[in-house]
């Protein structure tokens, strides 16, 4: 009897817990945001224990109690508690500043709760998340530093969560996010949204930090399902809200969501359930999430306006392309090569030029991609990128074992995801047995 | 500019009759009060006092229970502000919402400057 009243107890909080993740990593974006007009960008460490106050409170409450009727409005009013008990706290101390109109308001009794209620009008707090994040991605801060700042404080990740999805060290991460904080302590930076004639710069970094916080998600195999899915999840849900806001309805940020669903869609079939890496050709196509190609679709079509097309639109074009080919033998490389022909002239890096020479290998084989390396100015940086290696193995693997060896051994050497390195060991058995 | 202390007395049993919803609009009276001050740049501080208190006299230092005044003329709170004259502070003062009760009371007293 015992045993079983234990049991629910415990199943219950598992619940709650599960729960409260999903609806965590939402809601603590949305209350730091709030939280940073009542504390400042110089006191985020703040904004981020209030948070961190509550989902305890919650958590323990919500096991206690059972989940309230409406959790998000639960954690935004004991948000708002927690916020006068900080002040109350931080009254005297001088790293608070209630100079600013609107925070003098919150220093006296008579007007302190009403003035909080008024920063928390429902209605501005997608506002405030978005000026967040162009905050967040400030010209001055090194984009790996803006998206670790955003998983940390918009997206409610643990440094430890971080450390493991940028497969670093905890050390490394709080560094990172020290310094950052410093930044924005000492130039006192606002969050808000940029004068119109910088819009569309600023707007870019953004949507730069979230495609990188995506592929954060969508590349990184070692890190648990659970973060991976997370990240994907933040990601569009970031994303969509540029979509949403008049200010951010860009071309680009409508391109940036079709490429992220039609990525998205596939990426239960990307990995074994043991956690390895199923290629492309291999892919079930049947468990690709057909809403989200259909989604995908419908924002690369809002995409389609303005003068200038961006490299989101085209990756979105060719992850398309894959989405609506029922058999992998189907492919239209030949497409395909053409949106990579455009891609490469609008974003001339070494990693799509790569990705391109791979369809050229699939469309015209080893003679034309070995003549195309011939001609190519990216041989140098290619040499360090274990994607070349590999390809370099697939392209000898008919005429030179040896040095399709050397260079499938070459690529394991340069990549630290597990799941990379078991597919290329694969190749190397395969190799060796032709 | 000079500073005045505003001091509020009285006001409290008309504050307990009021229903949360009265209250709730009674606050966001003060609030705009004291927001207008604030966007003027005239807003110094304000903070209710709660009744009870301790008092220390003298020397000695004795300190009793206090301040054992009638409810009416306990000071509930104050506020700090800036103004040009007297008219201007009294003006300010007959914005605060403490005078909605018949028994609100605020008293203006201008910060005096010690010469040295």
């Amino acid at each position: 009897m015992l045993y079983t009243t234990v049991s629910r107890l415990t199943t219950d909080q598992l619940h709650i817990h599960t729960i409260s993740d999903h609806l965590f990593r939402h809601e603590a974006g949305k209350m730091v945001a709030v939280l940073t007009k009542v504390f400042g960008t110089e006191n985020l460490e703040l904004s981020e224990d209030v948070v961190q106050e509550v989902f305890l409170t919650a958590v323990q409450v919500w096991a206690l109690k059972g989940l309230p009727e409406n959790p998000s409005a639960w954690l935004m009013h004991a948000a708002k508690n927690k916020a006068i008990d900080a002040i109350r706290r931080n009254k005297f101390s001088s790293r608070m500043d209630f100079s600013a109109t609107d925070r003098k308001l919150l220093q006296s009794e008579y007007t302190m709760a009403t003035q909080i209620e008024k920063l928390w009008q429902e209605d501005e707090i997608r506002d405030d998340l978005l000026r967040m994040m162009f905050a967040c991605c400030h010209p001055e801060v090194a984009v790996e530093s803006q998206i670790t700042l955003i998983m940390k404080t918009l997206c409610g990740f643990s440094t430890h969560e971080i450390a493991k999805a940028f497969l670093t060290s905890h050390d490394t991460i709080s560094k990172r996010l020290y310094r950052t904080k410093a930044f924005y302590r000492e130039r006192k930076i606002k969050p808000e949204f940029p004068a119109a004639d910088q819009l569309k710069g600023r707007t870019d970094a953004v949507l730069k930090a979230i495609y990188l916080l995506f592929n954060e998600g969508y590349n990184s195999t070692v890190s648990d399902q659970l973060i991976r899915k997370d990240l994907l999840g933040q990601a569009m849900y970031l994303c969509k809200l540029l979509c949403d806001t008049p200010h951010t309805q860009l071309p680009e940020v409508y391109a940036a969501m079709a490429l992220m669903c039609l990525h998205a869609a596939r990426i239960n079939s990307r990995v074994s359930p043991e956690g390895e890496l199923i290629l492309l050709a291999h892919q079930d196509r049947a468990t690709w999430d057909r809403e989200l190609i259909r989604e995908g679709n419908a924002y690369l079509n809002k995409a389609a306006f303005g003068e200038s097309i961006s490299s989101y639109h085209i990756e979105a074009a060719i992850a398309y392309e894959h989405c609506t080919t029922i058999d992998f033998n189907d492919t239209n490389w030949q497409r395909i090569l053409a949106y990579y022909d455009l891609l490469v002239q609008v974003t001339p890096t070494a990693m799509v030029a790569l990705n391109r020479l791979a369809v050229i290998f699939k469309l015209k084989g080893p003679g034309a991609t070995f003549e195309e390396i011939a001609q190519s100015g990216f041989t140098k940086e290619w040499e360090k990128l274990y994607l070349y290696h590999s390809l370099l193995g697939e392209l000898y693997l008919a005429t030179d074992t040896a040095q399709a060896v050397t260079h499938l051994q070459k690529a394991i050497s340069l990549t630290n995801s597990e799941a990379e390195k078991n597919l290329l060991r694969k190749k190397v058995a395969h190799a060796q047995q032709v | 500019m000079k500073e005045y202390l505003l001091l509020f007395r009285g006001g409290d049993s008309g504050e307990m009759q009021q229903s949360p919803e009265q209250q709730q609009q009674h606050m966001q009276k003060w609030m705009a009060w004291m927001g207008a001050l604030t966007e003027e740049g005239k807003f110094g501080g304000a903070q209710p006092l709660k009744p009870d208190g301790r008092v220390i006299t003298g020397s000695q230092k004795v300190v009793t229970d206090g301040p054992f005044m009638e409810g009416k003329e306990m000071v509930g709170g104050y506020l700090l502000c800036k103004a040009d004259t007297y008219d201007e502070a009294v003006a300010i003062a007959k914005g605060c919402p403490i005078l909605e009760f018949d028994n609100g009371m605020v008293e203006v007293r201008e910060v005096h400057e010690l010469k040295m």
